[in-house]
């Protein structure tokens, strides 16, 4: 196992897939390890990073967010890659793999959209079919991201299943995966599934921790003292929490609480820590009942809407080397209101809830904070939202909610 | 003498067919309701199987096509619970051998070694996991070795020839070769490479050979047996017609009745 990339995180990973699929898997492996030490590759893929999604992406010093939270915040500024999030630097890299692997055909899951469209624009960019597995609530969610992908050249399968959402999304691509599996590679947008997905996923977002970390070393001279990151799936954390893992700094996860822990109706399976679980191919912790069927999770940020989470997480969390807590819906609404007049940055719904984390949680002197994508998906069910919140009032009403905010810190 | 074991019982079930193929319906647990599962689970056995699949309803079937799907999602909602399919199964376990087909987090919620006394408790003969491959199933088949249960692995066609002799030499009961590289559903036909998989994949065990997914027609389940089957698995179609039949009992009966006939007709005569 020595060369091969971990199936394991501790108990958790592992590969719980119908045998069909095993071999695709195998094949998955050996190309991702070939690949990562063949120099024409690596430098592909680098010069895609650089001149077409725009990485090194800013490290931003946000001072009236500081000024805020009272302490000193950097954001890495994910938002601002190609298509708006972080999902774009495993979609590239992971379409170049399919190319090199001679599948002419691509599939994906996508629960906010950002994931399918970054899909959907590797696929443009290197002539590839996609087929992108959405389900039918987050379609409605995340209208704009449809469209995108439509105009992109992908075909969205809308799926019906279940609560009509990432996780649905998910089994359905999977199911395409095992009739398909000869001609199609399957792009997991995150950092779970069976293995090698959860190694493969984190070695192609650690570029996020990477950068921010000597960017930050750069600006300040010093580590910071807390990473935080939300924790979907959890791409964008491992991403940025890797390069950290040996450092002396805290790594804090932010899963959704949705309407609170308590109500069950939430996406935060490592913030429960009930007894772990299969779903999509991993052992992990997940959202489960007695007889192991797999709740359903909610949240108001279709990519944090899931009831499981990728197995190295859970191993950070077990081992302590990581901490997870989790953000209400309405404090990360609040909260992406509150980052838009302080900073003119409008968050992605995911990506608030690492802000809201940061401002209602004192104990640092340095904060770096994942921003993984930009909000302009979001502005209809934000809209929503808000005009709900307050029986309907116009757009002076969205001030009014604002000042208090989560940010008590 | 001890009472027999689940392997012996799939065993005897296989070899008591007697030259013709064994014949193995599915039936979704609790779908369209507990009773009903009941009565077409014992219609199954009236009809002439030599054994029961008994699917345990679940959130997320990864294996499973559009049909299978919705029954369990059905099942789920008409409320029903592992310890109810372990009845039903225990109900039916007088007339045939029943194989549980459960997904992967359904037994890890229990246990391995608990999940396999409880089979044995509700005289459960085989256990089959759908997303549990060669290389996480040691625990478990451990287990089910200590209770008498046979897990049956599956087999496919993109299975590569040294993986298949190892899945074969660790086969109990029986080896499941899916037909057709994707979930399980009705097709038109069989796939072309269907008699060269079977052969390759009859080679590579000492058990018998069941083979399942895409098989929805007597003439498909002729053609399946003179592939080189030792069992055929019918399962869509079957549930199906659960689905739509106002008297679902009496159209699986008669669907398997068919099946049984066109296994036990010579061959010649039925699929050419």
């Amino acid at each position: 196992m020595s060369a091969g990339l971990e199936h394991r995180y501790g108990p958790y990973g592992g590969q719980y897939v119908p045998e069909t699929l095993m071999p695709a898997l195998a094949e998955l492996e050996a190309a991702w390890l070939e690949a990562k030490r063949d120099p024409a590759f690596t430098t592909r893929l680098h010069e895609l990073l650089r001149d077409y999604v725009g990485r090194p992406t800013p490290l931003y010093l946000a001072e009236r967010l500081s000024e805020a939270a009272g302490r000193t915040v950097y954001l890495k500024r994910e938002d601002l890659n190609h298509t708006g999030a972080h999902k774009i630097n495993n979609a590239i890299g992971q379409a170049l793999l399919a190319k090199r692997m001679g599948k002419p055909r691509i599939i994906a899951e996508t629960g906010a959209g950002q994931h399918g469209v970054a899909t959907a624009t590797a696929c443009a960019l290197l002539d590839l079919e996609c087929v992108i597995y959405m389900g039918t609530e987050d379609m409605r969610r995340q209208k704009p991201n449809v469209e995108r992908m439509g105009l992109l050249g992908a075909r969205v399968e809308p799926v019906e299943a279940g609560t009509r959402t990432l996780k649905e999304a998910c089994s359905a691509a999977i199911r395409d995966w095992v009739a398909n599996v000869a001609t199609t590679h399957y792009i997991l947008g995150t950092a779970a599934g069976p293995a090698p997905y959860p190694a493969l996923v984190r070695d192609l977002q650690r570029v996020i921790g990477e950068e921010a970390r000597a960017q930050l070393l750069e600006r300040e001279g010093r580590l910071p003292q807390r990473v935080i990151a939300c924790v979907g799936g959890g791409s964008n954390a491992i991403g940025i929490f890797t390069p950290f893992i040996d450092d002396p700094v805290e790594l804090i996860g932010v899963e959704a609480a949705g309407e609170g822990i308590d109500t069950g109706r939430h996406g935060a399976p490592l913030t429960v820590g009930e007894r772990p679980g299969i779903l999509h191919g991993a052992y992990s912790a997940v959202m489960q009942d007695a007889d192991g069927q797999i709740l359903e999770a909610h949240s108001i940020s279709a990519g944090l809407d899931y009831p499981g989470v990728g197995p190295e997480h859970a191993w950070l969390r077990d081992t302590g080397r990581a901490r997870y807590e989790a953000i209400t819906d309405a404090d990360a609404l609040a909260a992406l209101q509150r980052l838009a007049r302080l900073e003119g940055i409008i968050p992605a719904l995911e990506s608030s809830h690492a802000i809201a984390w940061t401002l209602a949680h004192g104990g640092s002197e340095l904060d770096l904070v994942c921003l993984s994508g930009r909000g302009d998906k979001d502005l209809a069910e934000v809209i929503r939202r808000l005009d709900l919140g307050r029986g309907g009032a116009g757009e002076q009403g969205v001030d009014a909610s604002v000042p208090g905010g989560p940010a008590q810190a | 003498m001890s009472a027999p074991t689940g392997i012996d019982r799939i065993a005897e079930a296989f070899a008591s067919a007697q030259g013709r193929a064994a014949l193995m319906p599915y039936l979704m647990g609790g779908f369209p309701d507990m009773a009903t599962s009941l009565a077409i689970g014992e219609a199954y056995a009236d009809g002439g199987a030599d054994l029961v699949e008994l699917g345990v309803p679940f959130s997320d079937p990864l294996a499973d096509g559009p049909v299978i799907h919705a029954a369990g999602v059905e099942a789920l909602r008409a409320g029903a619970s592992v310890a109810q399919i372990l009845e039903l199964g225990a109900a039916l376990a007088p007339r045939l051998p029943v194989v549980l087909m459960a997904y992967a987090n359904i037994v890890y919620a229990r246990g391995f070694e608990a999940f396999a006394q409880l089979l044995r408790a509700h005289a459960i003969s085989g256990l089959i996991v759908p997303d549990l491959p060669l290389e996480e199933a040691p625990e478990l088949r451990a287990a089910c070795d200590a209770e008498g249960i046979a897990l049956v692995p599956l087999v496919a066609p993109t299975t590569p020839p040294e993986r298949l002799a190892r899945i074969g030499a660790l086969a109990r009961g029986f080896l499941y070769a899916v037909s057709l590289v994707g979930t399980t559903g009705e097709r038109g036909a069989l796939d072309a490479g269907l008699a060269d998989f079977l052969a390759r994949a009859a080679a590579a065990t000492d058990v018998p050979l069941a083979v399942g997914f895409g098989i929805g027609t007597p003439a498909q389940a002729a053609a399946a047996a003179d592939a080189g089957a030792a069992g055929v698995i019918v399962g869509s179609r079957l549930v199906r017609a659960a689905a739509e039949a106002d008297d679902p009992a009496a159209e699986v009966r008669g669907i398997v009745a068919a099946m049984a006939d066109a296994l036990a007709a010579p061959s010649a005569e039925t699929v050419r």
